[in-house]
């Protein structure tokens, strides 16, 4: 397959993830959206890699995968948190910070 | 259109990898979308794979579906109390929200399409594994200092979600 058919997957994959950052209010969903573009990423990382005949690519998605590991960890610990504060995870209660 | 079986299979994981996606993003029940989060990590395995990545596959299969979904299906249990949320949705967020989308998507595929081809390099005898590759580049070459950072960041992480989760003990 041609690259540019990975690519366009990617794009369309991204856009669904910011969709669902953009529309969803439940911290759990934006963040496994947030996931969603991550693998959009990782998946047009990989393809521009083997098109080039370089494996730098993947070790870059390596190193995604390990810093969206840290980032799940520290999130949901922080939205578990937050959800025995104030009993709920919708962001749109939780604006404490607004100014 | 004549489909060969590469572009058949192609097809297929892409089919399934925006399917399950916009699932995702639609779905009202939290667990439901957290199965079909798993549908779409395994598709874009299946697309590693495909790519020639097979280290990487087996990576998103046991960091991705292992690891992170397991996580957030406990944050799931752990905060939900009703596990079907209402999908409230106010018309000013939708229409900005797919404006936004929209854009960044157009944007994105202004780049791909004005892209120059690129030059096709042939690694059609590359059939052999990669891991022994990406080892050597990762323990021997340039990628050895952000390996080692990238276990501090991994530590660090750790110490901090037990730190962050764990229950307030008050000093008597």
């Amino acid at each position: 397959m041609a690259l540019q058919y990975y690519l366009i997957l990617s794009a369309l994959l991204f856009t669904i993830g910011v969709i669902g950052v953009l529309i969803r209010r439940n911290a759990i969903i934006i963040f496994m959206c947030i996931e969603l573009m991550l693998n959009a990423a990782n998946l047009a990382f990989v393809a521009i890699g083997r098109e080039l005949g370089d494996a730098s690519g993947q070790i870059f998605v390596f190193f995604v995968m390990t810093v969206a590991a840290a980032e799940v960890a520290i999130g949901l610990a922080i939205i578990v948190s937050v959800f025995r504060h104030r009993e709920t995870i919708n962001i749109d209660e939780i604006n404490t910070m607004k100014g | 259109m004549e489909l060969n079986p590469q572009q058949l299979v192609f097809y297929l994981f892409a089919l399934l990898t925006i399917g399950s996606a916009v699932v995702v993003v639609t779905i009202r029940n939290i667990v439901y979308a957290a199965f079909s989060l798993m549908v779409t990590l395994f598709s874009i395995a299946g697309l590693y794979v495909f790519l020639q990545a097979d280290f990487l596959a087996a990576t998103q299969v046991i960091v991705y579906v292992g690891g992170i979904l397991v996580l957030i299906l406990f944050g799931v249990m752990m905060t939900s109390g009703s596990l079907d949320l209402k999908l409230k949705l106010e018309r000013g967020q939708l229409f900005w929200g797919g404006v936004v989308s929209l854009t960044i998507f157009g944007l994105l595929l202004s780049v791909i399409t004005n892209t120059p081809q690129w030059e096709n390099v042939d690694i059609g005898a590359s059939q052999e594994p990669t891991t022994r590759k990406i080892g050597e580049m990762i323990m021997k070459e340039e990628y050895l200092l952000p390996f080692e950072i990238a276990s501090i960041l991994l530590l660090v992480a750790l110490i901090g979600a037990a730190l962050i989760s764990r229950k307030e003990v008050r000093d008597e």
